[in-house]
């Protein structure tokens, strides 16, 4: 199509005029939409807030100095139930997750209905975000860690087991088929051909999402379901901003502790 | 040993990649399986372990007809015939010796393969193995350590390893480089001899197939267009199979027979 002939001589160009001239409306009413829709926003907006913003947020800072520090025998406790809520939910969350990835993947899926049973826990379990999970769950099992625990580990099985499945539909199929063609059987493949290639993978996701779940479980507590999250709130709620400020540094150096962990081990891994 | 009759494979696609091959293969014969890609080389050694499910006609070894074997009784007999692969399809993150020792998944249970809890004689037959092939120092590496050669070198044990009958080899060297092609070959061709195997190798190498086998059978889109000794490839047969080429510098000359067996 770009290649044009043009008195005789060729010539070469990316797009043609008709193609030019679509790209550049698109780019117009692209433009007009989103000048629209800042005006919209614009009209619904209190400016005077937001021009108040900056000495809001100076007042509150100042207000958050210095952190108190003598509340931090308060937090030990919440930080380790923080902390278990994301391991333990992690934990049940790969359990379900790995054999829920083998069913559904399309190289070792018995059927397909299994299949689509797989696929519909993982849509279901993704759908829903783990604030929500533990809001419902709070109301059935009562406030505390146990319904952290659970939330953060049914919110965790789709987003594993999507990735575990994945990468099982990825493998190298060679490999499977020599372990096949010596006369093994078919859990004899799983464990020879598959596994040790999917093993890093599940190694993998399973730190990756503790990592996410160290973080989701922080704000837990914000509905019942225990946690650094509850302290946080009460905290709010009492506008006790010097016990605020301390626990965002709590979180922030948890999650920092977190993540360097699992970039340690996941090195290790792979 | 082996029979082939009118052994035909149609895929899905609607390709016929086989179209009624009839093949006899006598015990302890190197049979080099040459032809362009797309020949139904790789299709044929399949059909005959039943990777791939030939659609019609059987394969009989040792007066079993494969083809209609059931699942178990498959795995059975797939005990008895080793496959070599092109690029060697080791279980890469496992070690060379548990990559051996998997040739022996047939013979032990699930529970022992789980836990790696293989018979002590198939270790002192893997330690063996590897010893004859120059590797009984790197068992205890990772298969993704080992250069081409080394890792079909394994490749071979793990086919060794069954006691097979049959052993059905699909381009062992496409993936090296020449020198150590011929060293793989020669490998090959030096313990088909020691055990009296009899081997199907799909090869596209011309010279190494007419330097290494006792007999060539040249395929071409499906069918069977030359079977005959290595020495029998003329330009004229090489044109049948291939299409038109210069064929003059690929052949190997029946005079300087014995000293390119010496060179290499």
């Amino acid at each position: 199509m770009p290649a044009i002939t043009n008195n005789g001589i060729e010539t070469w160009r990316l797009r043609t005029s008709k193609e030019q001239w679509i790209r550049w409306v698109c780019w117009l009413i692209g433009l007009a939409v989103i000048m629209y829709a800042w005006q919209m926003i614009s009209e619904k907006t209190v400016w005077f807030f937001v021009t108040d913003a900056p000495t809001q947020a100076a007042d509150i800072g100042s207000r958050m100095v210095p952190p108190k520090w003598s509340y931090m025998d308060k937090l030990w406790k919440p930080v380790w139930d923080t902390i278990n809520i994301a391991t333990i939910g992690t934990i049940i969350a790969m359990v379900i997750a790995v054999p829920v990835a083998f069913a559904t993947a399309r190289n070792t899926t018995p059927n397909i209905v299994v299949r689509t049973i797989g696929l519909f826990i993982i849509v279901s379990s993704r759908s829903v975000n783990s604030l929500i999970w533990a809001l419902i769950l709070v109301f059935i099992l009562g406030p505390g860690v146990l319904a952290g625990t659970i939330a953060i580990g049914l919110r965790s099985i789709g987003f594993c087991a999507k990735l575990i499945y994945e990468s099982i539909e990825e493998i190298d199929h060679t490999q499977v088929e020599a372990i096949e063609a010596t006369g093994a059987s078919g859990p004899q493949k799983m464990i020879f051909g598959i596994l040790p290639q999917v093993l890093p993978t599940i190694a993998g996701v399973g730190i990756y999402r503790w990592d996410i779940n160290i973080r989701e479980s922080t704000i837990l507590g914000l509905v019942g379901a225990g946690g650094i999250g509850l302290q946080l709130n009460g905290s709010l709620n009492t506008l006790a901003w010097t016990q605020v400020s301390l626990i965002l540094i709590v979180i922030l150096i948890t999650v920092f502790i977190s993540e360097w962990v699992s970039a340690k081990v996941r090195g290790a891994i792979i | 040993m082996l029979q082939l009759a009118e052994l035909t494979k149609k895929y899905n696609t609607g390709e016929l990649a086989l179209k009624g091959v009839t093949l006899e293969i006598p015990k302890g014969q190197v049979l080099a399986l040459i032809g362009p890609s797309g020949a139904g080389k790789s299709t044929l050694i399949r059909c005959v372990n039943r990777l791939v499910q030939p659609t019609s006609g059987s394969v009989v070894l040792k007066g079993t007809e494969l083809t209609k074997l059931s699942s178990s009784a498959l795995r059975k007999a797939r005990r008895r015939m080793g496959m070599i692969f092109q690029e060697y399809a080791l279980v890469e993150r496992l070690t060379v010796m548990e990559n051996v020792l998997s040739g022996r998944l047939g013979y032990v249970g699930f529970w022992r393969s789980y836990f790696r809890k293989f018979p002590r004689a198939d270790i002192q037959e893997a330690y063996r193995l590897l010893d004859r092939v120059g590797l009984k120092h790197m068992a205890d590496k990772r298969a993704d350590e080992l250069s081409g050669g080394q890792r079909q070198r394994v490749g071979i044990c793990r086919a060794l390893i069954q006691n097979p009958d049959l052993l059905l080899v699909d381009e062992p060297t496409a993936s090296l480089d020449p020198k150590t092609s011929r060293q793989i070959m020669r490998l090959i061709q030096e313990l088909c001899s020691e055990r009296g195997l009899t081997a199907i190798i799909n090869i596209h190498d011309v010279f190494l197939a007419q330097m290494f086998s006792q007999r060539v059978v040249g395929l071409e889109l499906g069918s069977v267009v030359y079977d005959g000794k290595p020495d029998g490839l003329t330009p004229e047969v090489l044109t049948r199979i291939y299409g038109e080429e210069d064929w003059s510098a690929t052949i190997k000359s029946t005079d300087e027979d014995d000293d390119d067996e010496e060179e290499f």
